[in-house]
């Protein structure tokens, strides 16, 4: 048999269909919907008369536009267009009668954050969701992507997806990291590095010591950003890391059925001399904290940098890194720890989980804030109540963050939770583009330690000085 | 699905690199649960002011090109979210065809499944055509799916590649779960095949 990457052999393993032409119908595992990328899709189920083929693999939760305040159960608490959509979930579940965890139900969080905390995610499946961030589910070697609407409805009607295939692409982190590097660091220098369009066409493995170095946590956090590089997905073969993660959540496999799933997932690597079309390396001791300047997650740059001058770039992004800095406020030259900062946000699908929030909170113990508003909005009602039981909850408060309840909230600010046109956010989020946080809202990404260093001296701060 | 065949049209440029999905229809938007009606607030944030005027200098409020049907854009068209209403929004507005170097995978799919065609072509391709979209709305550009060419105002044709099944499903507007349905029979013994072998899925 030829060498295999662990894309092909997840691919291999789902085609359920193959035309003359390469066109596959790749059969889906996992489906995870919400509330904002499905109403369409069930109109048009219910236009054609069609049911969900397989509701059993149909995961539904309302996480964009839910308010993280509390009394959100009752819709007058939301803005009119959010509970029309919300209500349109709760509806559709029913109808259509698939997994559904409401907003009152403490399971409820980002439907990224949910799916693994619930095993619904394992390694081997194929997941898909509405949305792009669905990457997040490759660090279980899983293979998942974002697809849209329509294929929504393609794959609530059929189970699966018209696929081609993609290539294969090798990241790796050689070596060990430095004191004060995260995952989130990795994942964006990554994308400095290639580029948001450096990925188009290829599905990435992540692989290195640095990575097998990781948590389950920060390996999410790596594979959640693969999108942002261009990617249809990212991957992380699965190892023992993965298997104890997985093991005796609520939807994992029990008993006999572990057995034999662990059985499979223990072949689940890429073969010794695997083809790959583009390999790149990075060694894990060059990278620092960062932190972007621009308006795209490609504008990374270490946190002891300068804003850098649009002449340093060619071509198209000379104009782009002109808009970037005019729309972010910034003087070329300017440096970055110099960047004085409005909010914090710590939260989102790549950086609300438990782990963010320990290292968050490390770096905020017995200190207040000096911003105008910081906030911490768990990735479920399960990451919050952990968070609450070891304390995390009471040293956010006494800094000086908001405590919210769990939902995208301001990592894209569908929901009352926004910034004002002018405002600067340091935001442990994966988009930085022109609006996303608010109209005219200024984003900063990075890791949540070094938002919660930016939070207490109230500019961009290089977490290694608090340490 | 509308078919699309072929199109001689005005086109308006775009240079800007990495318009993302956030750009083409803001998430305030998101909030329909319907597909039409999205195209007043195409590119909303760039097109009107804070008052909800039009930005003058904003390209499709040019008057030239406030009937524009193709865009010429900047390189890695469409990254970002996977929201449909980016392609919904374009189409509402109507623009039935995006040409740039280089499209982010989610948008290229959406616009096939909503009959608007993205059309990659090389750098040198894209920078004749953009010169070309700049001259306004005497300038038609012709964009040929079945011969697979676009050909700008003054004659200069370029081939473009495309995906056969896709060439196909766009030209006779098919309905993707329609033809997915005819093959129920292998999805059928797919799912059978696949929970003996990995019955815990
Ligand atoms: S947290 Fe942000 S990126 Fe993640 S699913 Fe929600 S909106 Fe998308």
């Amino acid at each position: 048999m030829s060498p295999k990457t662990l894309y092909d052999k997840i691919w291999d393993a789902h085609v359920a269909h193959e035309a003359d032409d390469g066109t596959c119908l790749l059969y889906i595992d996992r489906h995870l919907v919400h509330e904002v990328t499905s109403p369409q899709a069930f109109e048009g189920l219910r236009m054609a008369g069609r049911s969900v083929r397989a509701p059993d693999k149909t995961i539904a939760v309302p996480d964009h536009n839910v308010p993280t305040t509390p009394g959100r159960e009752d819709p007058k608490n939301m803005t009119e267009d959010s509970a029309i959509q919300v209500a349109a979930l709760d509806k559709n579940a029913k109808d259509f009668g698939i997994h559904y965890y409401p907003v009152s139900d403490v399971r409820q969080g980002i439907v990224h954050i949910v799916g693994p905390e619930q095993g619904w995610t394992l390694p081997g499946m194929t997941v898909v969701c509405g949305d792009s961030h669905t990457a997040t589910h490759g660090a279980f070697g899983a293979l998942a992507h974002g697809i849209g609407t329509s294929e929504v409805e393609h794959v609530l009607a059929t189970q699966t997806l018209i696929q081609k295939k993609s290539k294969n692409m090798k990241v790796e982190i050689t070596g060990k990291l430095r004191p004060g590097v995260t995952a989130k660091d990795i994942t964006l220098s990554v994308i400095g590095e290639t580029g948001t369009a450096g990925g188009t066409g290829y599905v990435i493995e992540y692989c290195g010591e640095a990575i097998r170095d990781l948590s389950m946590e920060g390996r999410m956090t790596v594979c959640n950003m693969a999108i942002e590089g261009g990617a249809r997905a990212g991957l992380i073969a699965p190892d023992e890391k993965t298997f104890e993660y997985v093991k005796g959540r609520p939807h994992a496999p029990k008993g006999a059925q572990w057995e034999a799933a662990m059985a499979w997932w223990k072949t689940l690597f890429s073969d010794e001399d695997a083809h790959w079309d583009k390999v790149i390396t990075i060694k894990g001791e060059d990278i620092a904290p960062v932190v972007t300047w621009g308006t795209s997650p490609e504008d990374v740059l270490p946190i002891t940098a300068e804003v850098p001058k649009p002449d340093s770039f060619e071509g198209g992004k000379v104009g782009a890194a002109k808009r970037s800095i005019e729309y972010m406020g910034l003087t070329p030259g300017q440096k970055l720890s110099d960047i004085e900062i409005d909010t914090v946000f710590i939260g989102s699908c790549t950086n609300g989980r438990i782990e963010d929030l320990r290292a968050a909170a490390e770096i905020l113990k017995g200190k207040k804030i000096a911003v105008k508003r910081a906030m911490v909005v768990p990735g479920s009602g399960l990451v919050r109540a952990q968070a609450e039981e070891e304390g995390l909850a009471d040293i956010f408060k006494e800094a000086g963050f908001e405590w919210r309840l769990a939902g995208c909230s301001m990592c894209l600010a569908m929901n009352p939770d926004q910034l004002a046109p002018g405002e600067r956010c340091a935001a442990t989020s994966n988009r930085n583009f022109e609006g996303r946080q608010g109209r005219g809202g200024r984003t900063h990404l990075m890791s949540p330690a070094m938002a919660a260093a930016a939070a207490i001296t109230g500019k961009l701060t290089d977490v290694r000085e608090m340490m | 699905m509308e078919k699309f065949e072929k199109l001689t049209g005005i086109a308006a440029p775009m240079p800007l690199v990495n318009i993302d999905t956030d750009m083409i229809i803001p998430k305030q938007f998101l909030k329909t649960i319907k597909r039409s009606g999205l195209g007043v607030n195409l590119f909303d944030e760039m097109r009107y002011d804070d008052a909800g005027n039009e930005i003058p200098d904003f390209v499709l409020n040019k008057p030239q090109y406030r009937d524009a049907e193709i865009l010429v854009a900047g390189d890695n068209f469409g990254c970002g979210s996977s929201r449909e209403h980016a392609p919904w929004a374009l189409k509402d507005f109507g623009i039935r065809s995006v040409i740039s170097t280089s499209f982010a995978d989610i948008f290229y799919n959406n616009c096939f499944k909503n009959g608007i065609l993205p059309i990659v072509l090389p750098r040198e391709a894209v920078d004749v055509l953009m010169k070309d979209a700049e001259k306004g709305s005497n300038a038609r550009m012709t964009v040929d799916l079945e011969n697979q060419t676009v050909t700008s105002s003054d004659g200069e044709s370029f081939s473009f590649e495309l995906d056969s099944f896709k060439k196909h499903c766009l030209m006779n507007g098919l309905d993707d779960i329609g033809l997915t349905m005819e093959k129920a029979a292998s999805i059928d013994s797919f799912e059978a095949q696949a929970s003996q072998a990995r019955p815990w899925v």
